[in-house]
């Protein structure tokens, strides 16, 4: 790639002369914020624009999200989704598949758990929970292995696959939810019926665990998942087989790796990721009830797009994504205050804009990096440093290495490597470019 | 199912099914040349939804609709500088800057719905809108006239491009190097074809389609409302996988989820399908162009630098 490139000419030379100082440090710690700071930016002027002032708003944007107890609690409530969400998008996307199916996923997880609770409302919490966790799990996983299943024997473009099924799911919710599942307690008088079951047993709600807050069991249990998840994929043999798949599906056939079986087991445990979100939404919601409003995104709320948004922040670390979907959370929490501080009722859109604006910084960003040779991203170094100590490393045996030892894609990665953007092939050339000369 | 099966009724379905395909004609087929050229654009239903914004605001304001289209197609210009920029000259990964500026779109659509809108009102003749054009004697055959000529002029707009856009792609110096560099861009460069260029008219020719898809979709439904196209932006980029990157393949994608879409809504309004079930009904298209992909895909080859950037010396 580009080596050569980044140090012709005379203005390229004075920055060399700060031996990748300068330029490096910016693009490796200081790209993201920047990234965040210029959506921010272009946001305020649009909000100008719309004669609002944007200082009052971003002020009651950033108190609302990330100032005091209560903000703090919602927020990370609010990430449980997202950072589910996320993880599962790091781990498809990480085998270089686009999961956009996280909506469909969504949906089928919360159907399932749904229709799990309504079924077996009479048992104990200790069992119930877990039960409706992974029915779930179980219901975005059978969402994403179909796309899954289509893309690696039937080579259907998941992109496609997973759009079409969003829409499936999306209509099949819309159905249950204002027929065969609908609360039929609730009087049919004036306005019809709200698309949504009835009030789910008691023992199957999650545990809240700060009283006087919506700060429920999920916050914990999904950064466990993402920490599971930073574990699969860096220190077990199927983590690794996914992202050999991912850098080179040809080499990694030429090693022996069970290419059509990996990229079906990467969507489909993206998809559960997703599916667990949607019993999260359900069972870790306010009216313990799933409900819909008939629109497309009436049940996710966007949280299978806003995921992606997450883990590509996050530079496709399960780790960093924790800390990206808080922040996320924090903006998506903090767009109800600012709607309420400039008394516009758009404040929802706005944050949707900032927020597609930060995808296209940062893709654009990122783009930048590659074209530098830099790791994209902090690093999970930091990270890894940490846990070294404390997880203990589950070894997949050598085998994958060592098979994978003969094949040009012999490319364990580097070291910041986790941190790094899906890369679609990579060359023995190229490797050797990575190299610091 | 008698009542289905008139004359009369099959032929007013297959009429709303021609309508209801062409603004996913007219997505489709930009985005046909986009990806033949080696883009692959995932912000299209973004782009149709500010077009349909821009066309509801100018039209409900000027009382002109042909305006209100003209100003979709010029939204979709920006929009189309902006996707050229970030795939073409920044070179980032495509699937996931589309995906950006979806969201930036949806958001900023629905802002402005907000902010200079609110109440929607529906477009009605008193602001120009677009009538049926009929063709004159053609309109006058016994039921294939109600099928086909008596459609508005973006509907025929999105069928004639089809036989245009085949022998553009196929027949003309432009169409080759669209080809040329979809297919091996560092090859196309050595022959003197400016990829960046290429590549740049084909997005933006795909942006301006996406824009003016919105305002046909805006001309169908008569009224804006927060996202508008649901999802019908993403369904257009399914088509171009289902057509095999060829406009005829696309409009038949685009009939075959057209005419389905028709088909279900006029059994509901016939009692044929209760409305309890019409949501499920309604997963018909998605469910079917999905079978379709599962076993015709594999026909035809993607473009081979489909979604790859090309950067010289890369």
């Amino acid at each position: 790639m580009g080596h050569s490139e980044a140090v012709s000419g005379p203005r390229a030379m004075l920055a060399g002369a700060f031996a990748g100082g300068w330029r490096a440090f910016f693009l490796r710690w200081l790209a993201l914020p920047a990234a965040a700071i210029a959506a921010l930016l272009i946001g305020a002027l649009i909000i100008l624009a719309m004669g609002a002032n944007p200082l009052t708003g971003y002020h009651a944007l950033i108190t609302g999200g990330f100032v005091g107890s209560y903000a703090l609690t919602s927020t990370a409530v609010k990430a449980v989704p997202l950072l589910l969400v996320g993880v599962g998008i790091c781990i498809a996307f990480r085998a270089n598949v686009l999961n956009i199916g996280g909506e469909g996923q969504i949906a089928m997880g919360g159907l399932a758990s749904t229709a799990t609770a309504l079924a077996l409302p009479s048992l104990p919490s200790i069992l119930l929970i877990p039960l409706v966790l992974l029915a779930g799990a179980a219901g975005g996983a059978v969402w994403g292995a179909i796309p899954g299943l289509f893309k690696a024997y039937r080579n259907v473009n998941e992109i496609l696959s997973t759009i079409m099924l969003n829409l499936v799911a999306i209509q099949l919710v819309n159905y249950l939810l204002s027929g065969p599942m609908i609360d039929r307690s609730e009087s049919f008088a004036v306005v019809g019926r709200i698309p949504q079951t009835r009030l789910l047993s008691p023992t199957s709600w999650l545990p809240i665990l700060i009283p006087g807050t919506q700060f429920h069991l999920g916050v914990v249990i999904s950064v466990l998942v993402a920490i599971g998840a930073w574990v699969l994929l860096r220190r077990t043999g199927f983590g690794f087989r996914i992202r050999s798949v991912g850098l080179s599906t040809e080499a990694s056939n030429y090693a022996g790796m069970p290419v059509k079986r990996t990229i079906t087991m990467a969507l489909t445990l993206s998809g559960a990721m997703c599916g667990l979100a949607g019993a999260m939404l359900v069972f870790g919601s306010i009216s313990h009830r799933m409900v819909t409003d008939g629109t497309l995104t009436g049940f996710t709320g966007s949280d299978g797009f806003y995921g992606i948004v997450v883990a590509l922040f996050a530079g496709l670390s399960p780790l960093w994504t924790i800390l990206s979907a808080y922040l996320f959370a924090g903006l998506l929490v903090g767009g109800v205050s600012l709607g309420i501080a400039l008394s516009v009722p758009y404040s929802q859109d706005l944050v949707t804009l900032i927020v597609g604006l930060v995808v296209c910084f940062v893709v654009a960003l990122d783009a930048v990096r590659k074209r530098a040779n830099l790791q994209a991203g902090p690093g999970a170094g930091a990270w890894r440093q940490l846990l070294a100590g404390v997880v203990p490393r589950l070894r997949a045996g050598p085998e994958p290495a060592a098979a994978a030892g003969h094949s040009p894609a012999s490319t364990e990665p580097g070291p910041d490597a986790p941190a790094q953007a899906p890369r679609r092939s990579l060359t023995p050339a190229e490797r050797s470019e990575e190299a610091p000369p | 199912m008698s009542h289905f099966f008139t004359a009369a009724v099959l032929s007013a379905t297959v009429a709303s099914g021609i309508a209801l395909a062409a603004p996913l004609l007219l997505a489709a087929l930009g985005e046909t040349v986009g990806q033949r050229s080696g883009v692959l654009n995932l912000g299209v239903d973004g782009i149709m939804l500010l077009g349909a914004f821009g066309a509801y605001f100018t039209t409900l304001h000027t009382h002109s609709i042909g305006l209100g289209v003209l100003v979709a197609v010029a939204i979709g210009a920006v929009m189309g500088l902006v996707t050229a920029f970030l795939n073409v000259t920044v070179g980032a990964d495509q699937g996931i800057s589309g995906i950006g500026i979806y969201i930036a779109a949806l958001g900023l659509s629905g802002a402005l719905f907000e902010r200079y809108v609110g109440t929607p009102l529906p477009i009605t003749n008193s602001h120009g809108m677009f009538n049926a054009v009929n063709i004159p004697l053609l309109d006058r055959i016994p039921y294939l006239g109600t099928m086909f000529f008596q459609q508005n002029i973006l509907v025929y707009l999105a069928f004639l491009l089809v036989p245009v856009l085949t022998y553009m792609l196929h027949h003309t110096t432009y169409g080759v190097s669209v080809h040329a560099t979809g297919e091996n861009p560092a090859a196309a460069d050595t022959l003197g074809i400016s990829v960046a260029r290429v590549r740049y008219s084909a997005v933006l020719f795909g942006c301006l389609m996406a824009g003016l898809a919105g305002a046909a979709l805006l001309v169908l439904d008569g009224i804006f409302q927060e996202n508008l196209t649901q999802g019908a932006g993403f369904i257009a980029v399914a088509l171009v996988y289902f057509g095999g990157w060829r406009p005829a393949g696309v409009m038949i994608g685009a009939l075959l989820y057209g005419l389905t879409g028709a088909v279900i809504l006029s059994w509901k309004t016939l009692g044929i399908i209760p409305v309890s079930v019409s949501d499920l009904a309604a997963t018909a298209p998605a469910v079917i162009v999905l079978l379709a992909l599962l076993f015709l895909v594999g026909r035809y080859r993607q473009p081979t630098a489909l979604g790859r950037p090309y950067l010289r010396g890369g």
